[in-house]
């Protein structure tokens, strides 16, 4: 790529960043003026905040289309390739029972489903911002780095039962009502005070660093799993990604909840 | 710019190893990608300096604005443009439209032509972004009653599960990622600054237990209209 390009893709980055945050401020902005009318305090910060989050915004999209983006989809294919899984499996290609797919051979699929799951969602934005705030209001209680690494669990093993779903090409529903079910029985066991939390951060963790990885995964697997439709088996996975957050950050509330309970029985013997 | 080093080295190091361990390729072109990571760290940096300078404030700012002004009406109309405005426009949204519009006419639901499928991929588009809207209008109402999120998650779950046997298969898988596409990475930010500032600023409200549940309510809805959609155009 040449520079003059580079720069002309900044440029259309930039704009269509413009494009995306511009009806959220008219309607910011339209409520504030015409709705409540007052003015907003510290007015001149928040509007050179609004232009941090936009230029910080095309910078992070353009990076990750020009580093990340092309090197994890090309890794989602060259992963998912036949030849590559019929590699570490070779017999069976000589046999020429390539036809009946074992599950056991996507090994590195999930491994890397797992991980690319994991660092995906510590690098997420709105995670990052979510977390600053649960940080704000619980006082402190919720760390940081403790909720964003629950939900990154969640979503690497959600990620990686998706994948290995859809080699087994079992129906979706199936495990998202199981999943359903998982998260009612937390609920009741669950501190209450994380529960609204817990659910939210199934919806935060999807979205600019994510879903685009994640997407070539599951529709590279389809594609190439024998007997996948790409068109019915090869969505489901960001459901999955939504899903098990939620149980992380139960576990994870829970077990906090059991350790600080601990100490303080060691501390009061 | 230390703590963003820290946001992406794991995704560098996965990379950095699944490239080079398991697949065993060098890396391709060198510059850009150094170029592109340096942006990556720039850009989140700046997003979140961003965030605290701008969203969260005027978030917050508004939350108790319209608590003082105590005009349900208001909040309630501000709370759906809010939902609908952020999600019509969404990238990703624009992309699984599309993506679902493709579905269906290979699979003869609607006419292959690309007019039936651009008017299929708005519908669709519209339905999730009216969905979204209603979703933030719902949970707000919930701040403002205190509600049990929990009613609210377990109710929707069982909508899903019943619309899940009567909806077309091949609209299921896309119902359910359409949840988690709908919220953008400004639209998070905003929406938890106006639940956490309006649950703070109502009398009798935590902000933890009320405070938070507006995504988590706008990545429900969708499922279930996409999948009312699908059983409606077809």
């Amino acid at each position: 790529m040449t520079m003059s390009e580079m720069i002309i893709q900044l440029g259309q980055t930039l704009f269509s960043t413009l494009r995306d945050v511009l009806p959220i401020a008219v309607i910011l902005f339209g409520f504030q003026f015409a709705v409540i009318r007052k003015p907003i305090p510290n007015m001149a910060r928040v509007i050179i905040g609004f232009i941090w989050v936009l230029i910080g915004l095309s910078l992070f999209l353009i990076g990750l289309e020009w580093a990340l983006f092309p090197l994890g989809r090309l890794m989602a294919e060259q992963l998912t390739d036949p030849a590559f899984i019929a590699g570490a499996d070779q017999i069976k290609m000589v046999t020429g029972a390539v036809q009946s797919v074992d599950w056991l051979d996507y090994g590195w699929v999930y491994l890397f489903a797992f991980l690319i799951g994991f660092s995906t969602t510590i690098a997420e934005p709105s995670l990052i911002a979510v977390a600053i705030k649960a940080n704000e209001v619980s006082g402190g209680s919720i760390g940081i780095w403790g909720l964003r690494i629950a939900v990154a669990i969640g979503v690497a093993v959600g990620i990686s039962l998706g994948c290995y779903r859809i080699v087994a090409g079992d129906p979706i529903h199936w495990y998202i009502m199981v999943g359903y079910v998982v998260v009612v029985i937390q609920t009741l066991y669950a501190p209450k005070l994380i529960v609204p939390l817990a659910y939210d951060s199934g919806g935060v963790t999807t979205s600019t660093v994510t879903v685009p990885l994640v997407a070539a995964l599951g529709l590279g697997l389809a594609e190439t799993v024998p007997g996948r439709n790409p068109l019915i088996d090869g969505f489901g996975l960001i459901a999955f990604a939504s899903l098990f957050p939620i149980m992380s950050v139960m576990a994870y509330a829970n077990l906090t909840q059991w350790y600080s309970r601990r100490q303080k029985k060691i501390d009061a013997d | 710019m230390l703590g963003s080093v820290r946001d992406l080295a794991p995704i560098i190091l996965v990379i950095l190893f699944f490239q080079l361990v398991v697949i065993q390729q060098p890396l391709p072109n060198i510059v850009q990608l150094i170029t592109g990571l340096l942006f990556v760290l720039l850009g989140l940096t700046f997003f979140i300096h961003g965030l605290e300078q701008g969203l969260f404030p005027i978030g917050e700012s508004m939350a108790h604005a319209f608590a003082r002004k105590g005009s349900a009406g208001w909040l309630l109309t501000f709370a759906f443009a809010l939902g609908f405005g952020t999600t019509v426009a969404e990238p990703a949204l624009i992309a699984v439209a599309a993506e679902a519009a493709k579905v269906v006419a290979e699979g003869n639901m609607i006419e292959p032509s690309s007019e039936s499928r651009a008017s299929y991929a708005n519908g669709l588009r519209l339905t999730v972004a009216f969905s979204v809207g209603l979703a933030i209008v719902l949970g707000v109402f919930r701040i403002l009653k205190g509600w049990p999120l929990q009613w609210f998650i377990i109710g929707g779950y069982i909508l899903v599960v019943i619309m899940t046997a009567f909806a077309p298969k091949e609209i299921i898988g896309i119902a359910y990622d359409s949840g988690g596409v709908t919220t953008s990475t400004i639209t998070v930010p905003l929406v938890t600054a106006l639940g956490v500032g309006l649950a703070s600023s109502i009398k009798g409200r935590n902000p933890m237990i009320d405070g938070f549940g507006l995504i988590a309510l706008a990545s429900l809805t969708p499922m279930i209209f996409v999948m009312a959609y699908g059983m409606i155009t077809l």
